[in-house]
């Protein structure tokens, strides 16, 4: 049997979570308040995942870009590859909070979503 | 001259909230005054998740955090000037503010909400030394040339200060290509949340050297490397301990001040705990109808407790301006902080003026675990709270029921302490 | 071919230059850095000194003593900041008293006029916050504070409008004398002249010794400072100095003509000319000193330190004339305090030297007047709006802690001279110089200096060189 201590990151409340796990199957798992600290933990330690935030370039904006983020959670292994990914991608102002940029990055299934406005420069 | 009920100073999440708050509740003669070029202050550049679990029961980032309530003033019709400084208040609440278009002009108010924010503290106040080279940047400053402009201040990091911009900046600067080497703490605990220390250093292996600070800095032109020492309790370094680590880019995050240059020129009662204006149960100042909320009272640590403190100090400005204020007599409460607590937001009650349940809001000055919050009225104990841990970089808060305050009409003082067992 | 090369854009250089723009001549001055004031002259305590310490008799008490009597008029001309605000000199014990009147009595010999012993009760009148154990204290009325950078600046530009070339990033090398004509070797080619002046500070010793065999040797003497923020700045009233020992003035503690407090600084001799780091045990030793002689210090309010270095001659005096075996050859060497309040006699000394060597003639178009950065703070609110309805940039403003305006940092990059980097903008409007130190203003300024300057962002420095502030774009490298 393997214990694992984990801090949540779900909130700001950062609660100390223990996992136990017997051959990669989670056993118990104590030191959550919420129910997303549960999810949380068992993920953790079987495939955790994060969400992305990032920013990729916008053509003819007020500003030269715009900030970004997975919509859902990604595998945490693949972070990088997500904002490799994110590099190429070149978007036209006008963009909104909400605007699905990219359905499926870096083969995650996950969209890309803008998380800031920027307006198109010439129409203010 | 130009007149409001109610002129709000700065279109950060304070001011938005405070705005929005007091159109709500009936003003309708409201004026933001910001000073960069759009609504929403530093959310603006923070883009990283987080924001709003407790406002908008979900995971926003700054800036979608921020858009809910730049939409709602929008929809509420709310008037701003960006581009806009305010370079003077006047004790008779006239402001002086200049933008380009509009030049230097004048403003009355019946009510003012301060909602300047706060700024990061600059290398000189920690006096580190060594050379002045470019490259040292403030983790703020940092985060705007990243998040804002898609520029890379620098490639080979360190970082000094736990503070959560440091830590953000340590996972933003590595997402960007920029390798983070250290986060130097000064103090034996992280000033973060703890969940940015294991989403922002230990899901990319960056090590968090606690009570270790930056003792000198190399580099005459770009700065070339800094070396760091392990400090002992009373944070002087340690003779022998010394590091020398290679890197272009030092970001300090290494604490926040509240920006209360125009509250010093008002000539308004200061807090020296937090650097902010000392208020009563209503977020007022020592000067009648001049409210403040969010980091230019204290600097918080989630933007959902700014907007709750902005929401009521708008609440508490409609009162002012229509009247409902109930004369300040001479009953008055002191909060005080003892055995641990810092400072607490409010620092008096004006018992007529009570709300129905007043948050009183406080950080502590170290780490205690397993310890409770204890709140006494004069020298009983009427509440207490367990906390499994208690940290500076986070805020704490009890609640004081009107009713219970009722109960002692003969009560001089509430007294607000950590105590263990 | 030119007729007088300057060597060193610093406030010695500079002051030369504007002196020598007068007559009819073909001047150039190089520059090793990116602008002018770089050197000892951006990093010094910035008082103009009435004069009493300087060794009566020496070119020292000469030059300090008429560069007082010149800075007001010449801060009225050229525009800079200037205060004659008056100084102290406190002692602590009964013995200091001599020291004190022999002080007096050296100033009254070199023509410093109203100085006056005060004893304690007189002191304290005059400034509540020095040390519970001053028991007297030597009053220079005369004693004031001045920007050293725009002082600095003021004299090049003026020199620049009067038709003094300025040569930036070029290095000195090289000297060599072919008959009557110097060969200067730099970085970007040879320049050809027939006269040299040599201001070039630290290194002042090294072209000094290129052309003569009568060496002289220059050590640069560090002086560590700390500025604290303008909160801090009426903490006193008056520069507050302590008895001159061996190593100088000593530490003091002096409000600025910006606002702030300043103290400093330490005397330390190091064999690094560039070194300008400081150290913690410096930076302890300004603090603990300063409060021997003022209580009170708000230490807390510290906002920057830094560290100047001193070209300090071996024999500790001024060096200024022509090399007796390289003729053609001026020294304008060995300028530590009282260097910056002497500037303008030592432009003058320069000045005339060369007239009498060369044979000079006044122009009759010289022009001894500039006009400084506008500072808006200083107009009425009528003339602010009218200012801001003809420019809206002066409406716009840039560094919060400061006030300081777009309109502002755009004339400091356009006008003569003008500001290629952060430090430069700094120096010339304070921009970045306040409390947060240029946190929030320094990306807004770098997107001003990059798009008047029509350069990419990477390409702006904090101060020349590779003081690059900007090192790649997002993911370029991912």
């Amino acid at each position: 049997m393997e214990k694992r201590e984990l801090t949540c990151i779900c909130c700001p409340l950062g609660c100390q979570l223990t996992v136990q796990i017997d051959e990669n199957i989670v056993q118990n798992i104590s030191g959550y308040t919420c129910n997303r600290g549960r999810i949380y933990a068992e993920k953790e330690v079987t495939n955790p995942t994060r969400i992305v935030t990032s920013t990729v370039r916008v053509i003819g904006g007020e500003k030269p870009q715009v900030s970004v983020k997975t919509k859902e959670d990604i595998p945490k292994s693949k972070i990088f590859d997500v904002v490799r990914a994110l590099k190429y991608i070149e978007i036209e102002a006008p963009v909104k909070i909400g605007d699905i940029i990219e359905e499926d990055i870096a083969g995650t299934g996950v969209a890309i979503v803008v998380t800031s406005n920027n307006c198109d420069c010439n129409i203010r | 001259m130009k007149a409001y009920d109610i002129v709000v100073i700065g279109g950060g999440p304070a001011g938005l909230a405070a705005a929005t708050s007091a159109k709500e509740n009936g003003c309708d003669s409201i004026l933001i005054l910001e000073r960069d070029k759009e609504l929403g202050g530093i959310l603006n550049q923070c883009i990283h998740n987080g924001f709003g679990l407790h406002t908008f029961k979900e995971e926003l980032t700054g800036p979608e955090y921020a858009g809910g309530f730049i939409d709602r003033v929008n929809e509420l019709e709310i008037e701003y000037k960006l581009n806009t400084m305010v370079m003077d208040i006047s004790r008779d609440k006239v402001i002086t503010a200049m933008n380009s278009e509009d030049g230097l002009f004048e403003i009355q108010a019946k009510a003012i909400i301060l909602c300047m924010g706060c700024r990061e503290r600059a290398r000189g106040a920690l006096n580190i030394p060594g050379y002045r080279p470019a490259g040292i940047f403030s983790a703020g400053t940092a985060q705007r040339l990243v998040n804002m402009e898609g520029y890379l201040p620098g490639r080979e990091v360190v970082i000094l200060g736990s503070g959560d911009i440091g830590l953000i900046m340590a996972r933003r600067m590595t997402l960007e290509g920029a390798k983070v080497k250290l986060v130097a703490e000064l103090m034996p605990y992280s000033g973060g949340l703890k969940r940015n220390i294991v989403q922002c250093l230990d899901d990319f292996g960056i090590p968090l050297k606690l009570s270790h600070t930056v003792v000198d800095i190399d580099g005459k032109e770009r700065l070339k490397g800094v070396t760091i020492a392990a400090v002992d309790e009373n944070g002087r370094p340690i003779h022998g301990t010394e590091e020398y680590i290679s890197c272009d880019t030092l970001l300090l995050s290494v604490g926040l001040i509240p920006e209360n240059e125009l509250s010093n020129g008002l000539g308004i009662e200061m807090d020296k705990v937090t650097n902010g204006p000392a208020v009563n149960e209503s977020l007022e100042t020592s000067l009648e109808g001049v409210f403040a909320c969010g980091n230019v009272l204290h600097v918080h640590d989630l933007v959902d407790y700014v907007s709750e403190e902005a929401k009521i100090a708008g609440e508490n400005a409609v009162r002012y301006v229509s009247g409902q204020y109930a004369e300040s007599t001479e009953k008055l409460v002191n909060i005080v902080p003892e055995n641990g607590v810092r400072y607490t937001v409010p620092k008096f009650i004006r018992t007529e003026n009570m709300p129905e349940n007043l948050t009183v809001r406080f950080r502590v000055g170290g780490v205690v675990k397993d310890c409770y919050i204890s709140t006494y009225f004069d020298d009983i104990c009427v509440m207490r709270k367990k906390r499994p841990v208690v940290a500076p970089g986070e805020m704490e808060e009890v609640k004081i029921a009107r009713d219970l305050l009722n109960q002692n009409p003969d009560l001089k003082q509430i007294t607000i302490r950590i105590e263990k067992e | 071919m030119y007729d007088v090369i300057i060597i060193g854009g610093g406030v010695s250089g500079a002051a030369s230059a504007r002196e020598l723009s007068r007559y009819k001549a073909k001047i150039c001055l190089l520059e090793k850095c990116e602008d002018v004031c770089c050197g000892t002259s951006k990093a010094n305590s910035a008082i103009v000194h009435a004069g009493y310490d300087a060794v009566n008799g020496s070119l020292m008490a000469k030059l300090n003593v008429r560069g007082n009597n010149l800075m007001e008029q010449l801060s009225k001309d050229l525009d800079f900041p200037f205060k004659r605000i008056g100084s102290l000199v406190v002692c602590r014990s009964e013995d200091g008293i001599y020291e004190l009147e022999k002080l007096l009595e050296n100033g009254k010999k070199n023509g410093v006029k109203g100085l006056k012993i005060l004893n304690q009760q007189e002191a304290r009148e005059m400034e509540p916050n020095i040390s519970d154990d001053v028991v007297a204290a030597l009053y220079a009325p005369t004693a004031g504070i001045v920007c050293p950078f725009n002082l600095n600046i003021a004299l090049a530009e003026n020199a620049y409008e009067n038709g003094v070339e300025f040569r930036f990033n070029t290095e000195v090398q090289e000297i060599k004398k072919n008959g009557d004509i110097f060969d200067v070797y730099t970085n970007r080619g040879i320049y050809q002249t027939r006269y040299i002046v040599n201001a070039a500070g630290v290194y002042a010793d090294k072209f000094h010794n290129m052309v003569s065999g009568n060496k002289i040797h220059i050590t640069a003497r560090s002086g560590e400072y700390c500025l604290l923020d303008r909160k801090a700045g009426k903490h006193v009233n008056r520069t507050i100095f302590s008895l001159p020992g061996k190593y100088g003035k000593g530490i003091l503690v002096t409000p600025t003509v910006h606002g702030n407090l300043l103290l400093g600084p330490t005397a330390h001799d190091i064999s690094d000319k560039e070194a300008t780091n400081t150290t913690r045990e410096s930076l302890d030793e300004v603090v603990k000193k300063a409060g021997l002689n003022v209580k009170n210090l708000p230490i807390r309010e510290v906002i920057t330190s830094f560290t100047g270095l001193r070209a300090h001659e071996d024999k500790h005096e001024f060096i200024i004339g022509e090399v007796e075996d390289c003729k053609g050859f001026i020294d304008c060497a060995g300028i530590e305090s009282p260097g910056l309040t002497s500037a303008p006699a030592i432009g003058e000394m320069v000045a005339d030297i060369l007239k009498d060597l060369m044979g000079l003639e006044l122009k009759e178009n010289f022009k001894a007047t500039r006009k400084g950065i506008l500072d808006p703070m200083e107009l009425s609110v009528e003339e602010r709006k009218e200012l801001i309805k003809r420019n809206p940039a002066y409406g716009n403003i840039i560094c919060r802690c400061e006030s300081i305006t777009e309109g502002q940092i755009l004339d400091a990059i356009h006008r003569a001279l003008g500001a290629k980097s952060l430090d430069g903008v700094k120096r010339r409007t304070r921009a970045g110089m306040g409390r947060c130190q240029a946190g929030f203003c320094s990306p807004r300024t770098m997107e001003i200096l990059a798009r008047e300057l029509n350069i990419p962002m990477s390409e702006i420095t904090k101060s020349g060189g590779e003081s690059r502030l900007i090192l790649g774009k997002n993911k370029d490298k991912l």
